[in-house]
């Protein structure tokens, strides 16, 4: 677990150093607001409305065909470590994992769920 | 055991000996004498940052056949002080409608991940952050977070070209990390290990060698999650105005820009580990660690400049051609060249070392060759459909 230490201490770190840098400008930099200058930028006219809205649900197929296989990389990693000693059997038995998740991604893509309507 | 062998342990215990002397304890003492090292390390890059910052300015000027900055100190090398002393005493302007909490976090995370990347940069046998033996998946985790941060940034501006910027990335962080994620599984096969030392140890031949097509995928998807052109939609200037970071100003945006070059570089290091040895030359690592330290800059820059080379000559992607791209043509080409990879892995167990290089490479070529024979007949058929059914061109009698 020592190792881990040294992880913990980099994100300190790479906490610190931002946070500094960002208020040295803030100490340093003049503050002057107004209700123009605190308004959202919309190429120059006024904004409309407000952005948080619901936006294009492509995105949200996409982050779902991700999922599966970011979890499947948890699996293939440990299976990419020990090949060398496994040998073949341990291959054919990945060709079938990836196999499964390939048929997946050609239906969502039969399905039309990668084209962008 | 000298300075010279390994200096970081030299300098450690002697700055541990310091501490026990003043009364500290050892476990005290040790997590100080780490912290030194980490500022160190994390001072240095910063520094680093900053002459990033001329590189960026001068290359691309090359590339566009101008000068770059030449007026500020000898080749412009202080240009880049005059910018952040620009930065530092600009006002910072907060949207009023933004979510202050996330608005503020989001550059500050996004510097962030980036520095602890780091952590696992094997800089030269003994000099590296710390030794993890899952290194390349902390790798993929540390790079989300930088994904992260530029999603909230989008959300939290409250401004529509910052949403659709953010939400651009999604999904192009979700598609690209999966081929990038198979690709980091070819170092790992090859070298039984997820450590990064452990990588860079086992390459007597350069993986990019082993594997030229794993190595072009790996930097295609790199450039796609570090945001860089032709993958820049999330900033896309000519129809997002900014994108995520348009709201920003001052050291915030400074944030986000510094992080960026860092993140580039920081890849380019990557690839060099993961594909080009890291640290090791023809032997020259074990004369000193110092030279190693050299070596792996250099090829880090190396890597950098490829990046920068595809930036500054390649034009900006449709975000639906980019996507079809990824899960059409990428995805199942990294998951075939995973398997090809592995299946000759087990069939040249025990060859000798030119056979195996020699069956890795040209199993490589004709991966890549029969993808790009695939890739060019499909779409020649959706060219065919898209003008229609053309006439037979009678032959020659």
């Amino acid at each position: 677990m020592n190792e881990w230490i040294y992880v913990a201490l980099f994100i300190v770190v790479g906490l610190i150093i931002p946070i500094g840098a960002i208020a040295a400008g803030f100490i340093l930099g003049p503050k002057k607001p107004n209700p123009i200058k605190e308004s959202t930028y919309e190429c120059g006219v006024e904004p409309v409305g407000e952005a948080w809205i619901q936006f294009k649900a492509q995105y949200y197929i996409f982050a779902l065909v991700f999922l599966v296989f970011d979890v499947e990389a948890v699996f293939l990693f440990p299976w990419a470590v020990k090949l060398g000693q496994l040998g073949l059997y341990a291959v054919l038995e990945g060709i079938v994992f990836v196999t499964i998740l390939i048929v997946g991604l050609v239906y969502t893509w039969r399905k039309g769920m990668l084209e962008w309507a | 055991m000298s300075f010279w062998n390994d200096p970081l342990k030299v300098a450690a215990d002697w700055l541990e000996g310091v501490f026990m002397g003043w009364g500290m304890n050892s476990v005290l003492s040790h997590v100080l004498v780490a912290f030194l090292g980490v500022l160190l390390l994390i001072t240095v890059l910063m520094v680093l940052d900053i002459f990033l910052v001329w590189i960026e300015r001068k290359v691309v000027a090359r590339f566009q056949d101008r000068l770059g900055p030449n007026r500020v100190g000898p080749f412009g090398l202080i240009q880049p002080f005059a910018d952040i002393i620009k930065l530092i005493i600009k006002e910072d302007t907060t949207p009023g409608d933004a979510d202050k909490v996330v608005y503020n976090l989001a550059p500050i995370l996004s510097m962030m991940s980036v520095l602890i990347l780091w952590a696992v940069v094997p800089l030269a046998p003994v000099i590296l952050g710390t030794d993890l033996n899952v290194g390349v998946l902390y790798l993929i985790a540390a790079g989300a977070i930088g994904t992260l941060s530029i999603i909230m940034a989008g959300w939290a501006s409250n401004n529509k070209f910052a949403l659709i910027g953010g939400f651009r990335q999604v999904a192009v962080m979700v598609s690209f990390e999966i081929p990038m994620l198979t690709m980091l599984m070819i170092p790992t096969i090859f070298s039984g290990s997820m450590n990064m030392n452990a990588i860079i140890q086992s390459q007597n031949v350069w993986f990019f060698i082993i594997s030229p097509l794993g190595a072009l995928i790996f930097l295609i998807a790199a450039i796609a999650e570090l945001g860089r052109a032709p993958f820049d939609l999330a900033e896309g200037e000519s129809e997002l105005v900014s994108g995520f970071n348009i709201e920003y100003s001052g050291m915030k945006f400074g944030m986000f820009y510094a992080g960026e070059l860092l993140h580039a570089f920081t890849f380019g290091g990557f690839w060099a580990i993961l594909f080009f040895g890291g640290y090791r030359f023809f032997g020259l690592e074990q004369v000193s660690p110092f030279l190693a330290v050299l070596i792996m800059i250099l090829k880090a820059m190396v890597g950098y400049w490829v990046i920068m080379w595809v930036k500054y000559t390649m034009m900006r992607i449709r975000i639906d051609q980019m996507l079809s791209f990824n899960w059409k043509f990428l995805t199942p080409l990294a998951f075939v060249l995973l398997l090809v990879t592995a299946l000759m892995n087990a069939l040249l167990a025990g060859a000798p070392t030119w056979l195996y290089v020699l069956g890795m490479f040209l199993a490589n070529v004709v991966t890549g060759w029969i993808a790009l024979e695939l890739a060019r007949s499909a779409t020649r058929q959706e060219r065919e459909k898209l003008e229609g059914a053309k006439p037979v061109v009678e032959a020659h009698h």
